[in-house]
Parts: C-alpha cells; sequence; structure tokens
C-alpha cells in the first residue's frame, strides 16, 4: 500500500509496517516479538531496539 | 508581527510530541525539532538566540533539567523554565514549596539515615509511603505495612540505591477511593482533569490506570492553580489525592506532562492550549 512503509525487526527479522508519515525518533512495538523499536533514520528506513526506561525517565 | 520562532526539544517522538507538532501546524508556526541525544550545548556560545520560545518535551528528567539550564542562562524562555523543572522533578523539593506556600499535601518526613528514617516512618504510623525524591511513572514506590518491612525497605534502599535513594522521603498512607485525579494547568487555567482508577494503590495511567473525565469543581481549581503557582507556574500536570473525610491533597506536579489518555477523555484540545501559552512565552520575550 502506498501509505505504508516496511521496515524489519533487528531482532527477529519480522516485517514491520509504518505509516508514511512516520517520525524520526517514534516508537514502535515490533508486531512479532514485541521488542521496542525506534525509528532511528528514514532514508534509509532503520529501526534499533529503543533505549529502554531508565531511572529518570518521566513526567 | 513576525512569525515567533519556536524550538520543541524532545527525546523519543511520542504521541505528545506528535500532538504538539500538530498543534504548532494548526496554528501555522513552524518549529525546529530538537533531538536531546544528538544536542551540544556550547556553553561558551549561545546557538539558540533566534528563538522566541523552546518547549521542553525530553523524557530524561536530567536531560530537560540542566538544557533548561543553559538555556534560562542564555536568557532564552523556556516552557517550562528551570526553577519549576527543578522543583517538580524532586518530590523533597515540591513538597516544601507546596508547604511553604500553604498548599495542602500529605504529611512527608524526611530522613538521611535507615536509622531516622525509621523513627520517622514509626512517627507516621503504618502503612506508610517511601518514594525516591527523584522518579516518575510509579516507578520505586514502597508501601510500608510493618517494621519488618520497613527494615527490609531501608536496608535495600541503603546498600543497593544510588546515593540519593538515600534521601528517605516518608509520606503518610492517603486511604483515597480507589482513584486520584490528574488536573492540567496551563498559565493560570485549570484546563482540564482526569480521575485515575486503578485497584492498584499506585494510579499512574503508565501502571495500567483508567482515566475518566473529572468536573472541575472551584475545590480542585482552587488548588490546583494554587500548586502550579507555588512550583513556579508554567503547563503543569497536578495530581491530587482525596482523602477519606473529603480533603484534597496535593501529592506531586508535574512538568512535562504526558496528555495522551486525555483529550478525548475530558474533550479539551489539550495539546493545542499547551501551543497557545507556548506563543505567549514567545510574544511576550
Amino acid at each position: 500500500m502506498s501509505n505504508q512503509l516496511i521496515a524489519e525487526c533487528p531482532e527477529c527479522a519480522a516485517e514491520v509496517t509504518l505509516p508514511a508519515d512516520v517520525m524520526e525518533g517514534e516508537i514502535v512495538p515490533c508486531p512479532e516479538c514485541g521488542l521496542e523499536l525506534e525509528v532511528v533514520s528514514l532514508e534509509p528506513l532503520k529501526l534499533e531496539q529503543a533505549p529502554e526506561e531508565e531511572e529518570d525517565w518521566g513526567e | 508581527m513576525a512569525q515567533p520562532k519556536i524550538a520543541m526539544l524532545h527525546s523519543r517522538v511520542r504521541v505528545e510530541e506528535k500532538l504538539l507538532i500538530q498543534a504548532f501546524k494548526n496554528h501555522n508556526v513552524p518549529v525546529d525539532l530538537i533531538d536531546d541525544r544528538e544536542v551540544v550545548f556550547d556553553l561558551q556560545g549561545n546557538g539558540w538566540g533566534k528563538y522566541d520560545a523552546v518547549l521542553e518535551r525530553c523524557v530524561n528528567h536530567s536531560r530537560a533539567l540542566y538544557a533548561l539550564r543553559i538555556l534560562n542562562d542564555w536568557g532564552i524562555p523556556t516552557v517550562n523554565t528551570y526553577e519549576v523543572a527543578a522543583i517538580c522533578g524532586n518530590k523533597l523539593e515540591t513538597t516544601s514549596a507546596l508547604v511553604r506556600e500553604r498548599v495542602p499535601v500529605p504529611r512527608s518526613k524526611i530522613a538521611f539515615t535507615p536509622k531516622s528514617a525509621l523513627q520517622a516512618i514509626e512517627e507516621l504510623g503504618y502503612p506508610v509511603v517511601l518514594k525516591p525524591a527523584v522518579g516518575s511513572w510509579g516507578r520505586l514506590l514502597s508501601k510500608i505495612n510493618d517494621r519488618e518491612a520497613a527494615e527490609a525497605v531501608l536496608e535495600h534502599k541503603q546498600v543497593l540505591g544510588t546515593y540519593h535513594h538515600s534521601i528517605f522521603y516518608i509520606q503518610e498512607y492517603v486511604d483515597k477511593p480507589a482513584r486520584d485525579i490528574r488536573s492540567f494547568v496551563v498559565g493560570d487555567e485549570t484546563i482540564a482533569a482526569i480521575y485515575r482508577y486503578s485497584d492498584h494503590w499506585i494510579t499512574n495511567t503508565a501502571r495500567g490506570g483508567r482515566a475518566e473525565n473529572c468536573p472541575i469543581t472551584p475545590e480542585i481549581d482552587r488548588l490546583s492553580r494554587a500548586a502550579a503557582k507555588a512550583v513556579g507556574g508554567g503547563v503543569v500536570a497536578v495530581d491530587l489525592l482525596e482523602t477519606a473525610d473529603g480533603q484534597l491533597l496535593v501529592n506531586e506536579v508535574n512538568y512535562t506532562m504526558e496528555f495522551r489518555n486525555s483529550i478525548d477523555t475530558t474533550g479539551v484540545d489539550i495539546p493545542s492550549r499547551v501551543v497557545d501559552y507556548v506563543l505567549e512565552v514567545a510574544n511576550n520575550r
């Protein structure tokens, strides 16, 4: 579909579908292994494991 | 009037940041997005002088705090200010400011050693709540029901924690009605409020609490605005507890508020109101 992008989960190689307006820095869960992923670049489209929650994260 | 130049300092781009970006678009105001993982502040230089206001949306409290310190020292208006972040980001600072401004809070005691902390705990009586002074999303909260548990938690904090876990923040346990209240204050207005329902004593939505609209009573409004003012004002989310005898107490105040579960719930366009405030700050520069 033209309004979606396809990337690969770095952990389990599953196909991860992203909306065409996805932004760099967005967090998406892998639909297969559940790992939290971050869109680290758009061109080329690349996903990496998102940083894990740290002690000073929050509101 | 010339278009204000706005920057938004962010970490990961969450739903809140996307909503804020859209709100800036709706206001026809471009916003420069600056990633706190890539930014370098040259303390002898000021590369940010062109901005009329900076909206801080970091996930890390420490990054937010120090970025705001630097920007404010450079004379750049921020939402929120360093002072607000410093007070709200630390529960000891928050409670002390609220007490100073006579805003009602749960009974709270501070101690610096496990021995004096145990004494303070026994003065308050069980059950009692221990919290790290810096922390969010309901992490590392302890509801301590008896002396044996108190001794165990205090020893674990002392041995396993970093130095800031040796500042013991002790609070009376408030027997609230399976919910608490989160109100959103922008400037001098309480714009919205939600109940957060949970079977667990920790009601953060990050820990599964369910949000429902909370009508803003005159008391909720007055207390929320007083709490916001006590911590320095700006765009804050105030957490309120209802006691068994119907009193409202301020538990804490959040300065990089999350609101994704509160827009549809309250019918208030929270991101748009935040952007209004940022533009007001920018235009007042």
